[in-house]
């Protein structure tokens, strides 16, 4: 279930009858606040060890396991290549990974299309584990030369900070849906 | 919830080859990312243009957030000084103590300093920084170090610039865009600074190692001298390093050198100094050398 929302925003969409969710907002809330995750390096966070999730592809699995089909199995190319301006991997890192995420997400809604979160979070998990593994080879491979006992500290607070990632998609699911455009 | 069926959408030929398309597209967008992925890797600089851009035009945004940063993380430290006072009280009342001395002979060694400078008739050369500006972020979730400061190009900063704190060096100049810059901090893997022992000169390399500490490594090998506490200063070879800027003090020893933590850390740091490259690089290089001691 998602979350409700907050009673500001309950009262903003309040007039329901012969109202309709405005096409521009639903559809380009998820875009945005992927978007925003990836911006998380300009985030008021310096660190000199990796720390921080890597949000903008929590969000993303987040949204592909909230609404599977929301988002095209491209979209990891364009969100990709956003998500690469900002984080300091090989150019081209995150538009591989987030390329195969996608495709791999995809197979596996077909093959499990009925999952409680305890598989979603299970399978998120795998997912994070395997694309900060995947992003460190290729941040080696382009001249850095760092160990993968580095990455444990924010393979755990990944880990354990999807489900808020989850239920922030769950909370701009129910925005991006508000019925204000009248029909 | 269940997956609508995207995959067999029915009768309907339009639905059934935008199906198709995408696969494709998508399949196409990972061959494209292996392409850049290839490029990037051979040629780091490939892409920073249109990176230093993006990196441009989130620069304003960074920047306000900048300023609330450091108040945030002060906030914090109020909260966990609670809990660890009293030890810090009895370790600071010793350090006090042990500076007061230090202080003296401090004293003592300055004014021989500028009895020796004085014989020799040194340039104090007291170099004016670039620009001081603002850090306004960090690859925080990438395993590469990189900050990015609130100046550029129009400021005057050029690749190749050191940046450092009041507390030590930071880093130097990577990528520059026209209003902020890229830094490769020098805890970064890639990062080798040549530095020396403050206390006798004894040479060596600090090589970041990503988790926010630096290995130094020692130019001698035998028995390794280096004791905790030891600082480590920048010995100015190769010529992108000041000589004796501040960077670690050592923390842990390893068998042929030691783990140090940098002095600055750059997420206390609000405002850092960009500093002209200690040495021109010339116009015309002489011929090829081998380099000594690994990459910069």
């Amino acid at each position: 279930m998602p979350p409700p929302l907050p009673s500001a925003l309950r009262q903003f969409g309040k007039p329901r009858i012969n109202r309709a969710a405005s096409p521009v907002l639903a559809l380009a809330t998820p875009w945005l606040l992927v978007m925003l995750g990836s911006l998380s390096p300009s985030w008021p966070v310096i660190a000199s060890a990796p720390v921080l999730p890597p949000f903008g592809f929590l969000l993303l699995v987040g949204w592909q396991q909230l609404r599977p089909g929301l988002f095209p199995v491209w979209a990891g190319f364009p969100l990709g290549l956003f998500d690469d301006l900002f984080s300091g991997q090989p150019f081209g890192s995150a538009v591989v990974l987030w390329s195969a995420a996608m495709i791999a997400l995809d197979f596996i809604d077909h093959r499990f299309p009925w999952r409680g979160f305890a598989l979603n979070w299970l399978v998120a998990s795998a997912f994070i584990t395997a694309y900060l593994l995947f992003a460190l080879q290729i941040a080696n491979l382009g001249g850095g030369n760092t160990s993968p006992l580095v990455l444990l500290p924010q393979l755990a607070v990944a880990v354990l900070v999807y489900p808020v990632a989850a239920r922030l998609v769950a909370l701009a699911d129910r925005f991006r849906l508000i019925p204000i455009r009248k029909v | 919830m269940a997956a609508p069926n995207n995959r067999r959408p029915g009768y309907s030929r339009r639905a059934q080859y935008g199906n198709f398309f995408g696969y494709i597209l998508a399949v196409a967008g990972l061959a494209v990312g292996v392409i850049m992925l290839v490029v990037s890797t051979g040629k780091p600089g490939a892409f920073s243009g249109v990176r230093m851009a993006a990196t441009d035009g989130a620069a304003p945004a960074a920047k306000a957030a900048a300023g609330a940063r450091t108040g945030s993380q002060s906030t914090w430290q109020i909260v966990t000084g609670y809990f660890t006072s009293g030890v810090r009280v009895a370790r600071l009342e010793r350090e006090v103590a042990e500076a007061r001395v230090r202080l003296a002979e401090q004293a003592a060694l300055a004014e021989e300093n500028a009895r020796l400078k004085a014989m020799l008739a040194l340039a104090q050369g007291d170099q004016r920084p670039v620009v001081v500006t603002r850090m306004i972020g960090s690859t925080s979730s990438s395993t590469r170090r990189f900050a990015t400061i609130g100046a550029g190009t129009n400021q005057g900063i050029r690749v190749g610039m050191a940046v450092r704190s009041p507390l030590g060096l930071i880093g130097r100049v990577v990528e520059t865009g026209s209003t902020s810059a890229r830094l490769l901090l020098v805890t970064d893997t890639e990062s080798s600074v040549p530095v020396r022992r403050a206390s006798d000169g004894l040479q060596g390399y600090a090589n970041g190692l990503g988790d926010g500490t630096v290995q130094i490594r020692l130019s001698t090998t035998g028995i390794n001298p280096l004791k905790r506490g030891d600082a480590i200063v920048t010995s100015g070879s190769g010529g992108i390093y000041r000589s004796g800027e501040a960077i670690a003090v050592v923390t842990a020893l390893t068998p042929d050198g030691a783990i140090a933590r940098p002095l600055s850390d750059p997420g206390q740091t609000e405002f850092v100094a960009v500093e002209p490259a200690f040495e021109e690089i010339p116009e015309i290089v002489p011929a090829p050398a081998p380099k000594p001691g690994g990459k910069h």
